[in-house]
C-alpha cells in the first residue's frame, strides 16, 4: 500500500496501459501529471513535449498516435476549451489518444484551484458536429489508476478519443492504494491485409476499422473532411451518411461494454443517489448513514457518465420512489435522469458551485426528507 | 554536396500522384501549388528518401489540400495546425521523413504560433510555405501577408495592416534553414527543397506564389502569366543582391537561401536523454 495522489495515479495508469507519448501545456489543477510524465517517460523510451498551448499539444498527440504510439495529454477547463477543435479531429479520424480534463470552476478562469463538476456536458458535446463520447469518471485514488488503464484501453479497441474527467479533489487528494500488480492492456488491431488493400475506414469485417502505423508501408490519407471507406473526402451523399452514421453505430454497439457503474443496496431502496466523481464518495457515505439509521437508501457510482446508463436508470426508476443527483454544477447530468426517468419518479438535484465539495451532510438531509412520509425535499 | 537523381519529370510524376484515386484535383487554372508540388515531389525523388517514410501533413487550404494527390502517409489536419501534428510524428518516429505543407493564412495567421515556436523548438521538419498573399479557398480575403494597400474581399478599400516577411519572421524565431523561391523559378524551389529536407533541423521555405482567381483579379493583374512575371521583376537573388546598390532592391524579395546554421536538433537531443537514462548517466 502506497500513499498516492490521483494525479500521480493517472501517470502510473498510463505508463502501466503503454502510454510512450505526452504532449501538453501548463495548467492548474492538471500540471502534476506533465511533470511526472516529463520525467518518467524517456526512462521507458517514451517521448515528453512540452507544447506551446493546448491546441498544439493535443495536434501532437494525435499525430504520434498516427505512428503508433499510445498518446495522452492532461489539461483542465480553458485548456480542454482550447482542445475542441482537435478533439473533434480525432472523433472524425478515428485516432486513438487518452484527454485528461481535471475539472476546476469555470467559466473562463473561473476557480483554478477549486474542484468543479462544470464540464460534463462539455466532454460529451464540447466540439462541433455529431459524434459519439466515452468519458469516465473517477471518485478515488484508486479509480484514477484503474480508469486511467481503462480509458487508454477502450480507446485503442475502438480507436477514438476517450476522456478522463477527474475533478479536481479526487486529481488532488491522497489515499493509500494497492496498485494491482498487473493490469489488461489492450493494444490496437492491425490491418490483416497487404497494403494494397488496405482501406482505412473499413470495418466490415471487424468491429472497427484496423489502423496502421504510418511509416510501415501503408500510404493512406487521413483529413478531418467527412471521408470515404478509403479516408478521402467526399460528398457523395451516400457516403457521408454513412461516415457520420458509423461514428455513432460503433459505440451503439459496444455501449454495454463501455459503460461501467457501480451499485450498492440497489433491490430495496426507496431513494437513490447516483453520483460520480467526488460527490460519489459524498454520495456512499451519505448512503450508508442513511442506512445506519433505517432508511432504505441505495447508490450508484457512475464510472463511465458518457454513454449515460440509460438502461438501469429506466430499472431504478420503476422501483425507486426518488433518484439523488448530487454535483458540483447547476445540474448537467441529471438532465439525463430526467430523459430516462420519464416522469416516472422524482429526480432531485443537488447543485454546488461555491468551489467546495458536496458533503455527506447534503445528501444526507436530502434522503432523510425523501424518505419521510410524503417526503418531497 | 550529393547531386540529386536525374530523373524523366512526367515519368515521376506518374510514380508519385494518386492519379488514379484523386484527380482531376481542385486548383484553379494558372495556380501557383500545382507548380509547386511538382518540385517538391521531384525533391523528394531526387533524395531517394523512402517514400513508406515520408509522411506529408498539411493544414487547411488551397495548398493543404496538396497531400490529397501525393502517395506518401498523408495527413490533413486543422486550419493552421499541421506543424504541431508534425511535431508529434517527428518526436514518436524521427526516423520518417515529416513534410509540412501550408500556406500563408494557415501558418502566419491562425498558425502563427506553432510556426515560431517550432522555429525555436528546432525540430527536424520541413515546412514549405506556398505564399499567394490571400486566402483562396474562402473566396480571397486578405491574409498576413497581403500587401499594404493591396485589395481583398474583406479589405475592398485596400488593407491597412503591413505584410509579415515570413523569412524575416522565420529566421528572427530562431529557424537552422530559411529560404525563399517563387513559382516564376520551379526548379529553383525543388533545389531549396532539397536543402531543406537535407538540412538537420528546422527548414522553412517560402515559395511566392500567385492566385490568378481572387488576388490576381482583384488586384488587375490581366492574366496569371502576368503574375509570374511579376514574381521575375520583383525578386531578386540574395546572391545577386549583394552586388546590388541598397536603392534598386527597394520593394524587393529575395530569393535564395537567407539563412542555414546549425543549431541542436530536439529529437536527437531527445534520444540521448533516452540513451543516457538508460545507461544510467543521469
Amino acid at each position: 500500500m502506497v500513499l498516492m495522489q490521483g494525479n500521480e495515479a493517472i501517470t502510473r495508469g498510463a505508463l502501466d496501459a503503454g502510454v510512450r507519448f505526452f504532449a501538453g501545456y501548463p495548467i492548474t489543477p492538471s500540471t502534476e501529471i506533465a511533470e511526472i510524465m516529463s520525467v518518467e517517460l524517456p526512462k521507458v523510451g517514451g517521448k515528453f513535449l512540452q507544447m506551446e498551448d493546448e491546441i498544439g499539444s493535443l495536434a501532437a498527440v494525435i499525430g504520434a498516435s498516427l505512428t503508433g504510439l499510445k498518446a495522452m495529454t492532461a489539461t483542465s477547463g480553458p485548456g480542454f476549451s482550447l482542445m475542441q477543435e482537435n478533439l473533434g479531429y480525432a472523433y472524425m479520424t478515428e485516432v486513438p489518444c487518452l484527454v485528461v480534463n481535471v475539472m476546476r470552476g469555470g467559466p473562463s478562469t473561473g476557480l483554478p484551484t477549486h474542484p468543479s463538476q462544470g464540464d460534463v456536458m462539455q466532454a460529451r458535446w464540447g466540439t462541433h458536429g455529431d459524434h459519439p463520447a466515452i468519458v469516465l469518471a473517477p471518485s478515488s485514488v484508486l479509480d484514477c489508476y484503474v480508469l486511467t488503464v481503462r480509458a487508454i484501453n477502450l480507446a485503442e479497441r475502438f480507436r477514438t478519443p476517450v476522456i478522463l474527467l477527474p475533478d479536481e479533489v479526487v486529481a488532488h487528494m491522497r489515499e493509500d492504494v494497492t496498485l494491482p500488480e498487473k493490469v489488461d492492456v489492450v493494444d490496437r488491431e492491425a490491418p490483416h491485409v497487404p497494403p494494397e488493400w488496405y482501406y482505412p475506414y473499413d470495418d466490415s469485417t471487424t468491429d472497427v476499422a484496423p489502423l496502421a502505423p504510418f511509416g510501415t508501408g501503408f500510404r493512406f490519407h487521413v483529413t478531418g473532411l467527412t471521408h470515404d471507406r478509403a479516408g478521402f473526402a467526399t460528398t457523395v451523399p451516400a457516403e457521408v451518411d454513412r461516415a457520420v452514421r458509423n461514428l455513432k453505430r460503433k459505440m451503439d454497439r459496444f455501449r454495454l461494454e463501455i459503460i461501467q457503474v457501480e451499485r450498492v443496496h440497489l433491490a430495496d431502496a426507496e431513494v437513490v443517489v447516483a453520483a460520480y466523481g467526488i460527490c460519489a464518495r459524498s454520495a456512499e457515505a451519505a448512503v450508508m448513514q442513511a442506512r445506519a439509521q433505517g432508511y432504505r437508501a441505495g447508490f450508484v457510482n457512475m464510472k463511465t457518465i458518457w454513454p449515460f446508463c440509460f438502461k438501469l436508470v429506466e430499472r431504478v426508476a420503476e422501483s425507486a420512489k426518488a433518484i439523488i443527483v448530487p454535483e458540483m454544477n447547476l445540474g448537467q447530468l441529471v438532465r439525463e435522469f430526467d430523459r430516462a426517468v420519464c416522469g416516472r419518479t422524482q429526480v432531485v438535484p443537488i447543485s454546488r458551485v461555491d468551489g467546495e465539495a458536496i458533503t455527506p451532510r447534503q445528501i444526507l438531509d436530502v434522503i432523510a426528507e425523501l424518505a419521510r412520509p410524503g417526503g418531497t425535499a | 554536396m550529393e547531386k540529386p537523381r536525374e530523373f524523366n519529370p512526367s515519368e515521376l510524376m506518374h510514380e508519385y500522384l494518386r492519379q488514379k484515386k484523386k484527380f482531376p484535383h481542385i486548383w484553379c487554372s494558372g495556380c501557383g501549388i500545382g507548380t509547386t508540388m511538382g518540385a517538391v515531389i521531384r525533391a523528394i525523388a531526387g533524395c531517394e528518401l523512402d517514400r513508406d517514410r515520408v509522411v506529408m501533413v498539411s493544414g487547411i487550404g488551397c495548398s493543404s489540400r496538396m497531400p490529397t494527390y501525393v502517395d506518401f502517409n498523408t495527413l490533413h489536419t486543422t486550419h493552421g495546425r499541421p506543424i504541431a501534428f508534425a511535431t508529434g510524428i517527428k518526436l514518436a518516429r524521427p526516423e520518417l521523413e515529416v513534410i509540412v505543407v501550408t500556406g500563408d493564412g494557415d501558418v502566419a495567421a491562425i498558425g502563427g504560433n506553432h510556426l515560431i515556436h517550432a522555429c525555436r523548438r528546432n525540430i527536424n521538419l520541413t515546412v514549405v510555405c506556398i505564399n499567394n498573399s490571400i486566402y483562396g479557398m474562402t473566396g480571397g480575403q486578405a491574409s498576413p501577408t497581403t500587401p499594404q494597400g493591396k485589395i481583398a474581399s474583406t479589405a475592398r478599400y485596400g488593407d491597412f495592416e503591413r505584410a509579415f516577411d515570413l523569412c524575416d519572421l522565420t529566421a528572427g524565431a530562431g529557424a537552422a534553414f530559411v529560404a525563399r523561391g517563387a513559382v516564376y523559378y520551379a526548379r529553383q524551389i525543388e533545389k531549396l527543397v532539397v536543402q531543406a529536407l537535407r538540412k538537420k533541423g528546422f527548414a522553412f521555405v517560402e515559395v511566392v506564389s500567385q492566385c490568378p482567381t481572387y488576388y490576381g483579379r482583384f488586384n488587375k493583374f490581366k492574366s496569371p502569366v502576368e503574375m509570374l512575371y511579376w514574381q521575375r521583376d520583383n525578386t531578386v537573388n540574395v546572391k545577386a543582391a549583394a552586388k546590388t546598390k541598397p536603392e534598386e532592391l527597394e520593394g524587393k524579395l529575395l530569393t535564395g537561401v537567407l539563412a542555414d546554421r546549425d543549431y541542436p536538433e530536439f529529437t536527437e537531443l531527445y534520444d540521448k536523454l533516452i540513451a543516457d537514462l538508460a545507461a544510467g548517466e543521469k
